[in-house]
């Protein structure tokens, strides 16, 4: 297993390296002199020196990698060019409110998702395996966007049901510890900003969340309907066990696989979806700041928070091999 | 991106395609049949039709803001006999809009998924092909390709579609460029795993005992019966093409030109006049979904039609 391990991380060095050469490259393959990229069309001679001389534009691609990669494997990323904030210090202080909207998002695909997708596959070609077969059609096609759009707009700004923007009531004067919202408030005692920032994540989460679901509910389907017609669920009926016995040791252990290494791919996914959800709903996350980014070309943010959510993609993919090592020891054998 | 389509699909083919039950045309019988394929191809058909006759459809010039004196923050006029379906927030006619705008999704969808499946189809038979002819140079070429998708599959898709349209700027070839390169790795990876999976099927021993030379079998014998799960794969990211092309609007990545109507843009510009007049919101949102649904849904028929284990 440790063998399995080291050499599942040990394939990951040439992928991250390979993408920081790549993004090293991306800002060189802009247009014009890479300085004046960096600093837009309002850059003053003086600007452009300076800059020149910080990022040593003027020294050879080989020796510029080299410093770049020596910077960032002692965690300097660069400061943003409009802010001027080290880019490490903006993305930690948004990571918490992206990892508290993927999770919720996730809970609630996975909550509803797996029972759902059972259920309609137990219940093949009834009413609710219908339902839930053409419902998760439906939510693979909506766009993310779209559906945050809607939910925002009817629930929260025609029927007031629940908060428009933000992570939290900005009258309520909370202690923050962590960032996590939800954690702080259960830490500090503070329970109704914890109850107001959970009520904050109900919509985004249930706009990232549908994607996921609709995938989860499918593959659980065709998963389960799959190991419903092995040989071994047939001896152990005709040896007499109990029906719970068979879905709970023998139906849905062997059907989690698929649906296990599925959740993990949801990870990039919410990423994705992040950066629209956040930016409907006003999130101050990694997602509404790559947004931000974007739209102001500042490109050693860009570089930075794409190897940084390259790097924790892959960690999520690697824990997902891992755990697949752990669920099947077939795996583990190369 | 693990797809369950690996499985071996032309197992009844026969090597040099001597007759017999052809795959395809078996595939197409059984696609006419299906209500599920029949309703995606109605959707599709008619999403394509009012893409190619759009200027036949609608009086107006797309973008035209000749009633903006009519439009105001709180209202926004309604479908008249004019307007079919009312004015959008600028004051242009949302037919009009709407039926351009099918026109660009469906000139970005297609030419984005065609860009990337053949590089990732390219790349994809590389490594595939000289996987399964083994040797050192093939495994190393196989593992040199594989390694390049893998760094292009560590970013999530719709950021590195992100990534490159802010290096291309705002222009149609960046968003097609774009969204074409993050379909790049889900391509390469299909075709190589098939081929490779292939390349263990009965009828390549088979050809190799009879001492077809191992080149001319990956070209064809393997290739030909591994693209299957491909064309399933294309038809599926046509839909997601159509939705990342709205997406990257949504963020302001697509194009600037106010004269091109297209559907996630309507979407943004929609939001602040949501109580005016929320057909503005739907109408877009809704067309983008509903021909995301008739690819997918032929995607989805296609691959029953291809599986082996669904042939009766």
């Amino acid at each position: 297993m440790l063998r399995f391990a080291l050499r599942r991380v040990g394939l990951m060095v040439p992928v991250l390296l390979g993408l920081s050469l790549l993004l090293f490259m991306w800002v060189r393959a802009l247009p014009g002199d890479p300085a004046r990229a960096l600093l837009g069309e309002r850059a003053t001679p003086e600007g452009l020196a300076r800059v020149t001389e910080a990022y040593g534009f003027d020294r050879p691609l080989w020796e510029q990698y080299v410093t770049y990669l020596g910077a960032l494997l002692q965690g300097d990323f660069g400061n943003s060019i409009k802010t001027g904030q080290p880019v490490v210090s903006s993305f930690a202080d948004r990571f918490p409110a992206t990892v508290e909207l993927g999770l919720s998002a996730l809970l609630f695909a996975v909550l509803l998702g797996v029972p759902l997708g059972y259920l309609a596959a137990r219940h093949q070609g009834r009413w609710l395996d219908t339902l839930a077969v053409s419902g998760s059609l439906l939510g693979v096609v909506t766009p993310v966007f779209f559906l945050a759009i809607l939910l925002k707009l009817v629930f929260a700004d025609t029927l007031h049901w629940l908060p428009t923007v933000g992570r939290q009531d900005a009258r309520i004067d909370a202690t923050h510890i962590t960032n996590f919202y939800i954690l702080d408030g259960v830490l500090t005692g503070e329970y109704d900003a914890a109850w107001d920032a959970a009520v904050h994540l109900v919509l985004p989460a249930l706009a990232l969340g549908t994607i996921p679901l609709a995938i989860i509910v499918r593959i659980t389907r065709a998963s389960v309907a799959e190991v419903l017609h092995e040989d071994y669920v047939r001896t152990a009926e005709a040896k007499g066990l109990a029906a719970r016995t068979i879905s709970r040791r023998h139906v849905l252990r062997n059907a989690m696989l698929p649906v296990a290494t599925t959740i993990g791919l949801q990870a990039g996914l919410l990423f994705s979806g992040a950066v629209l959800t956040e930016t409907v709903f006003g999130i101050n996350g990694v997602g509404q700041y790559l947004f931000t980014a974007i739209s102001q070309r500042d490109y050693p943010v860009l570089q930075g928070y794409i190897l940084f959510i390259a790097v924790i993609y892959s960690l999520i993919n690697l824990l997902v091999d891992l755990s697949y090592g752990l669920i099947d020891p077939r795996v583990r054998t190369p | 991106m693990s797809t369950p389509s690996n499985t071996p699909l032309a197992l009844v083919v026969e090597a040099d395609g001597a007759p017999g039950v052809s795959l395809w045309r078996g595939a197409a019988h059984r696609l006419l049949r299906s209500p599920v394929a029949l309703l995606g191809a109605a959707i599709v058909l008619a999403f394509v039709v009012v893409a190619a006759i759009a200027p036949l459809l609608t009086p107006y010039e797309p973008g035209s803001t000749q009633w903006a004196g009519e439009v105001s923050t709180s209202s926004v006029p309604g479908p008249s006999d004019d307007h079919l379906l009312g004015l959008d927030r600028f004051g242009s006619d949302m037919w009009t809009q709407m039926v351009f705008g099918a026109r660009q999704s469906l000139i970005y969808g297609v030419l984005s998924t065609a860009v990337g499946l053949t590089v990732g189809a390219a790349l994809g038979a590389l490594a595939g092909g000289f996987g399964a002819l083994g040797g050192r140079v093939g495994r190393w070429i196989d593992t040199a390709v594989m390694r390049l998708v893998d760094i292009m599959l560590s970013v999530p898709s719709l950021l590195l579609a992100v990534s490159i349209a802010a290096i291309l700027g705002q222009n149609a070839y960046a968003v097609i460029i774009a969204i074409g390169a993050a379909q790049v790795p889900i391509f390469a990876r299909l075709l190589r795993g098939s081929m490779l999976g292939q390349g263990r099927a009965e009828y390549v021993v088979a050809a190799g005992a009879l001492g077809i030379r191992k080149r001319r079998i990956v070209v064809s014998h393997i290739l030909p019966n591994s693209v299957g799960p491909t064309i399933v794969q294309a038809t599926l990211n046509l839909a997601t093409a159509i939705i990342e092309v709205a997406a990257l609007s949504f963020l302001g990545l697509g194009t600037a030109d106010p004269a091109v109507a297209e559907w996630g843009r309507m979407l943004v510009a929609a939001q602040d006049r949501f109580d005016a007049a929320p057909r503005l919101a739907l109408l877009p949102g809704t067309a983008i979904a509903v021909t995301a649904l008739g690819f997918t849904l032929i995607g989805e028929a296609l691959r029953e039609a291809l599986d082996p284990r669904t042939r009766r």
